[in-house]
């Protein structure tokens, strides 16, 4: 075996229109984590569907083991021995999780399936990585941490010499984090090699041994891990200096005055939200922290009349109301950017025009028929007010980037003219420059008087961008913080109050 | 090949000039032909020349017009290939019409052409109304019994007072109008049916349209079967009534031709330029982000199933009047019928995408396909074969645009 375990050399991968791989390299040594970073639409995933066979690069070789290959299906990566975690996890709900995890080589038995051999394999391979899940439990029934944890163990049953792992953490909590890293280190410790994505700076530096850094589907380089700082990471990824993660807040103040109230508001599922009470006052950004799990979301999707509520009032303005749908918050001046922006966010198949002016449809329209110069006019400018890069506004959704789509989804909220704008997760696997440009446009919403919720579960962001922070746990409000007692660890002891 | 980029205003005037050209020629050879004793021979050719010119040279025309904005015309590789798969059931249907007139010279006829129409024009209609149910990613199993209720219930009171076994024998000569309101409102009961099981109960249209499938075909059943018609096939048609089904306007045009056209005109502007329109892509795009702009998802659903069932009941009373008798069979598979065609237009089973323009072809596809194969005396038997195979590869190719590889 040479240096390298895998060399994949001057790839280029062209879809219509646009190049995504551009003479893109990497090389990773046996025994070794190799972080691939980059912005979001960098190429990374791209590079990787080459790697597993989901895309087939249009030049370039890859040289596995010193032999050169061709990957045609992720069937032929596997018995070459890559496997991949996908960034996002589309299990077998109402199948048992070792199904999901044998799926495809399934131990037989004559014709039939090995039942007691399949448990026996899972608990096996779920001893190797410290997991305790009952084989048999439908998938559907475990949390979204714990199914990227049996992804993981997954990736590891095929006793790949290569592991990739998209995103790993991206649902993990801190301590299932730390579990991985104990996982990825016993599996480098067996001379495995792991191509580690994942936009978390501090993990990147924490875990691998080589950092490859791409831009732009071109190669950027290949660093040691030690010789690299977060900042060198980003101004390396972005391409340009970044001292400041988060745009200056000069002369922004709020006032006292509260738009929104809550008052005791409990869901009448027992293990959401209980009686939670806040005040959002006029132009300010609240900050919602907890742990994945605390019902942050569940808790603003009630407000916003996507939940049931039991008991509690919701006050705007003063004025109390009863939230019955979508429509009605829409009309009190009420906006919601919802978590999963694939899946509850975008229309991928229409045009930006359509999901630019869709919850403001009726503003354009007399009689239900549509007046089509004002919507475009309408869209055109609020686009062009967020910056949003797309070629036309007949150009379909899901041909954008992460970080345009989520513009396009503040811009199609603007429409509405809201006073209360709330944003979960509103930077969720997008790229730090398009970060940077929606914190900007968050400074700009709160300069016109706007006030924000936010939910982050990204610590820098959530004191970063926050005026005062709620922190939550278990469903419950565990506490307040006003920015002068904004501290990482304040939020961590108020994140687990509730939790034995 | 190369690529070669060509001005869009270049593109559209050679299109204008070939249009011309064949009109001209069409127009000239129309005119030579009684003189050259060719009548037998080619029969409406030069004027279809003609009409093929005007349409070219009018496409030309419309592409003038919009050159600014559609920028310079690219030939490659990638460009025909985009377009042969864009348009791969158009040019198999024009390939399938010149095989037939050159085996058949006699298809080449105006009276050809507008049978043609007038057959498409009832299924038509209720393509377009199951082309909704489908948007949301849906369907609806319960149009072809729509349309068997509507001719059924139009047709018992529309008899003449002389007629033997009348189904009601003392009914008064009502106007037109009031039964033909009376069955599309049938109709419309059963469209509030399908669109309270789906919108209210979030039952998946398959399910709940079988079911309603099912109970109006009883429905009908009883109503046919009650005495004195006791399950008799419905027949003595008031000629008021079925002159609009027959009508031919100038002799030739059949009435239901410009029905089809007003009616089609409407739904592309319901889909296109309404609030109703838009959210009927939107739910079938993403049901989750619809719900979250603030769509009411329930409001369209129903109108979706109710509209639908209006156009089948249109349909119904227009087949009815078409064919002057029904029975409780009548339209018993149109919906299969009307979903090949849609799926063979472009219209996505997923739901989110589909035109007005893709389900016409499909329709026109399929009745080309039937007369057409009738005409130079393909089997029926081979016919259904054809259909089957039409709708297959229809739908590979129009998949295969969207794959990536």
């Amino acid at each position: 075996m040479g240096e390298y375990v895998l060399e994949m050399n001057h790839i280029t991968k062209i879809f219509p229109g646009v190049t995504a791989l551009d003479d893109v390299s990497l090389k990773v040594r046996p025994g070794s984590v190799h972080a691939l970073m980059g912005e979001n639409g960098a190429g990374k995933s791209t590079l990787m569907k080459c790697l597993f066979g989901i895309y087939h690069e249009d030049g370039g070789e890859i040289i596995l083991d010193g032999q050169k290959v061709e990957i045609g299906t992720s069937k032929q990566a596997l018995d070459m021995g890559i496997s991949m975690i996908h960034q996002e996890l589309h299990p077998i709900r109402f199948r048992p999780v070792m199904e999901n995890i044998w799926l495809g080589r399934f131990p037989m038995q004559g014709i039939a399936v090995d039942k007691k051999a399949m448990i026996r394999k899972t608990k096996e391979l779920f001893a190797q990585v410290d997991l305790d899940v009952n084989p048999q439990a439908l998938a559907g029934t475990l949390s979204a941490s714990t199914l990227q944890l049996v992804e993981i163990a997954r990736a590891v049953s095929y006793n790949s010499k290569i592991i990739i792992m998209d995103e790993p953490t991206s649902s993990l909590t801190d301590n299932e984090t730390e579990h991985l890293f104990r996982i990825i280190r016993k599996l480098k410790s067996e001379g495995r090699s792991i191509i580690y994505i994942s936009h978390k700076m501090e993990e990147i530096l924490k875990i691998s041994d080589e950092v490859t850094i791409m831009r732009d589907g071109r190669y950027v380089g290949t660093w040691p891990a030690s010789d690299l700082t977060t900042d060198l990471i980003i101004k390396r990824m972005v391409g340009r200096d970044m001292t400041n993660r988060f745009p200056p807040k000069d002369g922004i103040t709020y006032s006292e005055q509260p738009v929104l109230r809550v008052n005791g508001l409990s869901s009448p599922l027992p293990k959401s939200f209980q009686n939670v009470s806040f005040e959002l006052r006029k132009g300010e950004i609240l900050g919602i922290g907890g742990l994945v799990g605390a019902q942050r979301t569940e808790l603003v999707e009630a407000i916003f009349g996507l939940r049931e509520i039991t008991s509690g009032t919701v006050e705007k303005d003063g004025q109390p109301f009863k939230v019955k749908s979508v429509r009605d918050s829409k009309e009190r001046g009420i906006a919601l950017l919802t978590e999963e922006r694939r899946a509850s966010g975008v229309f991928g198949i229409l045009s930006v025009l359509d999901n630019t002016v869709i919850a403001s449809q009726t503003n354009y329209a007399r009689n239900g028929i549509l007046q089509q110069k004002k919507r475009v006019d309408a869209a055109k400018s609020s686009c062009r007010q967020l910056n949003v890069k797309t070629p036309s506004m007949e150009t379909l959704m899901q041909n954008l980037s992460g970080g345009n789509q989520q513009k396009v989804l503040i811009a199609r909220w603007l429409l509405t003219n809201p006073d209360i704008l709330i944003l979960d997760e509103p930077t969720r696997g997008i790229d730090v420059g398009a970060k940077y440009e929606i914190y900007t446009i968050m400074l700009d919403l709160v300069r016109q008087g706007k006030s924000i919720i936010m939910i982050s579960s990204e610590m820098p962001e959530l004191l970063g961008m926050a005026d005062r922070v709620m922190v939550m746990c278990e469903g419950r409000v565990s506490g307040f913080l006003e920015k002068d007692q904004f501290d990482q660890v304040e939020v961590m002891r108020l994140a687990t109050q509730f939790i034995k | 090949m190369q690529e070669h980029n060509i001005h869009r205003r270049t593109y559209s005037v050679a299109f204008i000039i070939i249009g011309v050209i064949l009109f001209a020629f069409g127009i000239a050879f129309g005119l030579a032909v009684p003189a050259l004793k060719l009548e037998k021979v080619i029969f409406d050719m030069p004027w279809i020349i003609a009409g093929i010119g005007a349409i070219v040279a009018i496409y030309g025309i419309a592409q003038l017009i919009r050159s600014e904005s559609l920028g310079n015309v690219e030939f490659s590789r990638k460009t025909a290939r985009t377009f042969l798969t864009n348009n791969a059931i158009i040019l198999a249907l024009l390939l399938l019409v010149v095989v037939i007139c050159i085996i058949e010279p006699r298809f080449m006829q105006f009276r050809v052409l507008l049978d043609i129409l007038t057959m498409s024009s009832t299924k038509l209609i209720i393509a377009l109304g199951i082309c909704f149910t489908l948007l949301i990613a849906g369907t609806d199993l319960s149009a072809g019994r729509m349309v068997g209720l509507a001719a059924v219930i139009s047709c018992s009171m529309l008899q003449t007072p002389d007629y033997g076994n009348r189904f009601y024998p003392n009914l008064p000569q009502i106007p037109v109008p009031i039964p033909i309101i009376l069955a599309i409102l049938a109709c419309m009961v059963f469209g509030v049916l399908n669109g309270f099981l789906v919108a209210k109960y979030d039952m998946h249209p398959f399910i709940a349209t079988l079911a309603t499938q099912v109970i109006i075909y009883g429905v009908t059943s009883l109503y046919f079967d009650m005495p004195p018609n006791n399950s008799q096939p419905i027949g003595g048609i008031r000629p008021d009534f079925s002159k609009l089904g027959l009508t031919k306007l100038f002799d030739r045009f059949s009435v239901l031709i410009p029905i089809a056209l007003f009616i089609t005109a409407i739904i592309w502007f319901v889909l296109n330029k309404t609030v109703f329109g838009k959210n009927v892509y939107a739910i079938g795009g993403n049901r989750e982000a619809a719900v979250v702009s603030g769509v009411n998802v329930f409001k369209t659903i129903m109108g979706i199933f109710i509209l639908a069932s209006l156009l089948y009941g249109i349909g119904g009373v227009l087949e009815a009047a078409r064919t002057a008798g029904a029975t409780n069979q009548y339209g018993m598979g149109y919906e299969l019928d009307a979903i090949a065609a849609c799926v063979v237009g472009g219209v996505s089973l997923n739901g989110g995408v589909g035109k007005v323009g893709g389900i016409i072809s499909g329709v026109l596809i399929f009745t080309v396909i039937q007369y057409g194969l009738q005409f130079i005396n393909v089997s029926p038997m081979w016919q259904q074969v054809f259909k089957g195979v039409i709708i297959a590869v229809a739908v590979a190719i129009d998949l295969s645009k969207y794959r990536k590889k």
